[in-house]
Formats: structure tokens, C-alpha cells, sequence
């Protein structure tokens, strides 16, 4: 039986000839990933332990989520990660100028590549799956010891394989594919397994809509999402990725426990509603004009350069509604400098948005956007749960760029062509 | 029998860990603190009333969402000693795991737990008894070195051992 692209890179990293669904391993790590939320508590145990890292050139700290520090405890936490990257010349450290959202800068600058197994102790680490590598999300404790070992034990995960018919049409984005798969198998439907994607729709999405796809996988309970290598991983990896690297692609007698079949021709602008991301509807569909009061355009699942071009095409020669409050998040300082030569930041100041720093913030309901009782918010962030974005009374309604950046016009949940 | 016996708080699906302990807390990892406000944005008389050895039963997909293991932390250190459910999200089951809190799958069988019941839950075993009911329920197992993680109290002690 031959494997398929999750197997190939666990078999690799275990150093083994194969491996099967089922199969519990120990794998070597290429990247062990940590956040200001996650890699404090986890320093502050390899301190307490008298544990090293491994290997200075793998381990990665991103200080994202609370930074540039939202309160007292807050730089308490980013204090650690910096004195634990100086202590031992932490290669992958970033301070604040030069981070990031980690799933933003780690593809960004080719830390993370094809064929590349990473552990990140957040769990949207998932995301490298778009560019071919295996990666997923762990908690601290995994954190701790793949720091130190830089090993991590694994089961290896059963696949369902996404095959892509038909093309990705004007309008439409990776955030309606990923919404509607969600929507379609559920939020626990891919629970411990993999997403493998594959079809000839693959080819129209851009390296932008894989990120946000494979992003996403672990909202439908998945441990990963892969994309196959092809000539646009091919073309987006050219003169980033930092090391030589050796993509995957699937045997053809791989084995998959089902098989989900998505027609990008028939897919319409998605929104989930809340409190799950698995309620997915198309905007079409929505009878009741839905008032907002906030639009998040940014995350690791839509802070990207082609999703700020996608929202200020919309927003251009507009004003943002004057009863709402849109935040824009370049999710990288590459990002956001790359959208101010182009003129997109000069086109949402225009339109009175809000443009912040690279942050987390306001996802998970850090900072920089927090609701009110009864607020609602369109955004192109992940997670719609009670409470993820302040009150536990507020509403969050993801989606993708062309339907927040239209939303934020209209005052309510509407589709780019609804702006007369 | 060995193992747990406690008062049910029964929970439904999709119990996700943005509920567990909510993002405005994170700055802190002091288990006490985060035990301070755990399940408050559903249930604010959890961490108030909770006593040390009540039992925590959830539906499918129990701790979905985010990789913060302040989730697993803050139940562990409410006192509550074992967490079962229909099905575990697998990030939450990898920290309950990896940080010594026993988590007991079960399937459709927790739809006849109810909160407030008695329990009895073994997780060496993975038997479970309801003492309100009568009924009885066998949890899936852990399969091989998982279950050396878990007697270990947890990956740390486990790594520690093993050298």
C-alpha cells in the first residue's frame, strides 16, 4: 500500500520506510514553534528543569498575540521569550518591528518549507500544510520537550482526501472554500485526521487561499491540511525557503478513509455564523439585512498582501460605514510596508479605517478590537465561539476579505457586488 | 473500586477551549488563577462551586479550538480529576495526556450521564460507574507507550524516566 503526503513526511521523520494510519511514532522535529502565550509557561519549565534547547537554528519564538504588550503581565511574557532567544542565540526570535503573526512570517521569510515537519504550540500551526510541509498544533508541555529534544511522538492520522473540481472564479476566495468544507463535514469532522487536498482546482488557488485553507483545517478538528507541491508552491518558495527541501506528493494507491469532493465553480462568498465555524452559509442566502458593528480584516488566516489587495479594491473610493469601526491588520511588517508602497493603506485611512500593527490582538479577543454586549463583527479571522472576541453577548461572523470589506460599507453582512 | 468519585457538571458538544478558560486570562499561568475563571463564560458557577474530585462530563469534540494547555490546566487545577466525553478534540487530548489530567472517551454512553450524578471513574480501568443510575460504561483504551505517558503522570515525568 503506498502513502499518502502526511505518512510520507511522518515515514521520513521517523526514520522509517512507512508508516500507517494508526501507527503511534517519534518523529524528528525541523521546527518547534512557540508564542508569547504558549513558549512563556514552557521557558519558564526548561528554566525550572535545567533544559536547553536542542538546537538554536530550529526553535522558533513569535511574540504575536498580546505584543507590542497590552498590559503589565502581558510584557511579562515577551520578556521571557526574549531573554530565554538571548540567553542561547535563538535564531528565529523576532522583536517587535520585525515580528509578525507567526503563520504569517514563518512562510513569509521561508522558515517553514515542503516537506518540513513543524510543531508549533498554537493551534493554526497547521497552516504550513499549504506549502507542503506537515505541520500541527501542540500545547506547552509538547512545546517543552520538543525544545529540549527536539523530538515529539505522534499517531499517525488517518486522511480524507479534498478533491478540488472545476476553478476558483473571480470574487471567491480560499476563505468560502475552507467555510464550506467546514460547513460540509463539520467541526469535528476531520477530528484526528488529515485533510489532504487534492484535483485539478488546486491549480487556481494561489499560495494565499492554500495559507488560509490549510489554516483553517483545524476547525473541522483536523491535525493537519496538505496542499500537493506544484508550480505555484514552486514559484512561491523561489529565493525563501532557507534550506534545500524535498516536497511530497502522494502515491497513487495511497490510502484515504473517505474522499470529499468540492466544486470551486459552484461556490458562492461563505460566512460562518456564530458560535461555530462549522456555520457556514452562503451570503445569498442571509433573508434579514444582519447590522455590524466591527469588521476585522488581518489574522493568520487573512492578514496576507493579497488579502489587503482584495479589501481595498472594495474599499476603494468608499467610506466605511459611519456606524462601524473596521480594523485592518497587516499581518507582517513585509505586509504592511509592501501594501503602503502599493497604496492600500493610503486607500483604507482614506476609506477611516482603523490600520494597526502586525498582532494577534482582537481574534482571540486580546486587544485592539474587543466587543460590547450585543456587538457584532464580520471578520476574516478563524475561531466564532462565545466570547472569542470580547463579550460573551457579541457576535462574530467570519469571512473572507471581498465580503468584510463589503460589509464594512454597507453597515451589514453583503457581498462586494451589493455596493451600488 | 479505585479511581474518582465525584458530582457531575455536565457540559454539551464542542466545549471549545476559548469557553474552557477565555483568551483574557492568558496572560497569566498561575493554575490557581486560571482555575479562578474556568467555564465562566458559560457557567459562572463552576469555579465558584466546584469541590476538589467533582467530575467534568462533556459531549462530542470536548475541548476544541485553541492549543492552550492553561484549558486542561485550569480544570486540573479546579480539583477535577478526570474528564469524559463522548470524543476529545485531539489537541486537548494530547494536553490532558501530556500533563497527567485522565481524559475517559466514551462515546454516545455520556448522553446517559447527567449532571449532578454520582460517579465513579477509573481511568486505569476505564470504567466508569454511575451511582444516581446504576449504569455502567467502558472507556476506550490508550493505545501503547500513551498509556505509559499517562501512568507516568504525564510527558515530562515520562522524558524524565526514561532518561
Amino acid at each position: 500500500m503506498g502513502m499518502n503526503m502526511t505518512e510520507k513526511i511522518l515515514a521520513r521523520h521517523a526514520g522509517l520506510e512507512s508508516v500507517k494510519a494508526g501507527d503511534l511514532i517519534v518523529c524528528h522535529l525541523d521546527r518547534v514553534m512557540g508564542n508569547d502565550i504558549t513558549a512563556a509557561p514552557a521557558i519558564a519549565k526548561l528554566n525550572e528543569l535545567g533544559m536547553k534547547p536542542f538546537d538554536k537554528d530550529k526553535v522558533v519564538l513569535v511574540p504575536d498575540h498580546f505584543q507590542p504588550a497590552k498590559d503589565i503581565k502581558s510584557a511579562g511574557l515577551a520578556k521571557t521569550l526574549r531573554d530565554f532567544a538571548r540567553k542561547y542565540d535563538i535564531k528565529h526570535y523576532y522583536e517587535q518591528g520585525r515580528v509578525g503573526i507567526e503563520h504569517v512570517i514563518l512562510p513569509e521569510k521561508g522558515v517553514v518549507g515542503p516537506g518540513m515537519l513543524t510543531i508549533g504550540a498554537d493551534s493554526h500551526t497547521c497552516t504550513y500544510g499549504a506549502v507542503n510541509g506537515f505541520s500541527t498544533g501542540v500545547g506547552t508541555t509538547d512545546l517543552v520537550v520538543g525544545i529540549a529534544t527536539g523530538k515529539a511522538w505522534f499517531k499517525v492520522p488517518p486522511a480524507i482526501k479534498v478533491v478540488l473540481t472545476g476553478k476558483k472564479h473571480d470574487g471567491i476566495c480560499g476563505k468560502d472554500v475552507i467555510l464550506h468544507l467546514i460547513g460540509l463535514i463539520g467541526v469535528d469532522g476531520a477530528r484526528y485526521q488529515s485533510l489532504e487536498f487534492a484535483g485539478e482546482g488546486v491549480a487556481s488557488l494561489s499560495m494565499t487561499d492554500r495559507l488560509t485553507i490549510a489554516n483553517m483545517a483545524i476547525e473541522a478538528g483536523a491535525k493537519n491540511g496538505i496542499f500537493p507541491f506544484d508550480e505555484v508552491t514552486k514559484e512561491y518558495e523561489e529565493a525563501r525557503v532557507e534550506e534545500p527541501y524535498e516536497p511530497v506528493a502522494p502515491d497513487d494507491d495511497a490510502e484515504y478513509v473517505r474522499t470529499v469532493e468540492i466544486n470551486l465553480d459552484e461556490l458562492q462568498p461563505t460566512v460562518a455564523f456564530p458560535h461555530l465555524p462549522g456555520n457556514a452559509k452562503r451570503v445569498a442566502d442571509i433573508k434579514e439585512p444582519i447590522a455590524i458593528d466591527q469588521v476585522v480584516i488581518g489574522s493568520c488566516t487573512n492578514g496576507r498582501l493579497e488579502d489587503l489587495a482584495i479589501a481595498a479594491s472594495i474599499l476603494k473610493g468608499h467610506k466605511v460605514n459611519p456606524r462601524v469601526r473596521c480594523i485592518v491588520i497587516p499581518g507582517s511588517p513585509a505586509v504592511y510596508q509592501e501594501a503602503m508602497h502599493r497604496g492600500y493603506i493610503d486607500t483604507f485611512i482614506d476609506a477611516e479605517c482603523v490600520v494597526s500593527c502586525p498582532t494577534c490582538g482582537p481574534c482571540l479577543g486580546g486587544y485592539m478590537g474587543i466587543m460590547t454586549d450585543g456587538e457584532r463583527c464580520v471578520s476574516t479571522t478563524n475561531r466564532n465561539f462565545i466570547g472569542r472576541m470580547g463579550s460573551t453577548s457579541s457576535e462574530v461572523y467570519l469571512a473572507g476579505p471581498y465580503v468584510a470589506a463589503a460589509s464594512a460599507v454597507l453597515g451589514r453582512i453583503a457581498c462586494p457586488e451589493d455596493i451600488k | 473500586m479505585a479511581g474518582f468519585k465525584g458530582k457531575v457538571w455536565r457540559y454539551g458538544d464542542n466545549i471549545d477551549t476559548d469557553v474552557i478558560i477565555p483568551a483574557r486570562y492568558l496572560s497569566s499561568f498561575d493554575p490557581k488563577e486560571l482555575a479562578s475563571h474556568c467555564m465562566v463564560d458559560i457557567d459562572e458557577t463552576f469555579a465558584r462551586e466546584v469541590k476538589p474530585g467533582d467530575i467534568m462530563v462533556g459531549g462530542r469534540n470536548f475541548g476544541c479550538g485553541s492549543s492552550r494547555e492553561h484549558a486542561p490546566i485550569a480544570i486540573k487545577a479546579s480539583g477535577v480529576p478526570v474528564v469524559i466525553a463522548a470524543s476529545f478534540a485531539r489537541i486537548f487530548y494530547r494536553n490532558g495526556i501530556n500533563i497527567g489530567l485522565p481524559l475517559l472517551e466514551i462515546g454516545d454512553d455520556v448522553e446517559k450521564i447527567k449532571a449532578g450524578d454520582e460517579i465513579e471513574a477509573d481511568p486505569a480501568t476505564g470504567i466508569i460507574k454511575d451511582l444516581t443510575t446504576g449504569d455502567t460504561f467502558q472507556a476506550h483504551p490508550l493505545p501503547g507507550f500513551i498509556q505509559d505517558i499517562a501512568k507516568a503522570g504525564g510527558l515530562i515525568n515520562y522524558v524524565k524516566q526514561k532518561g
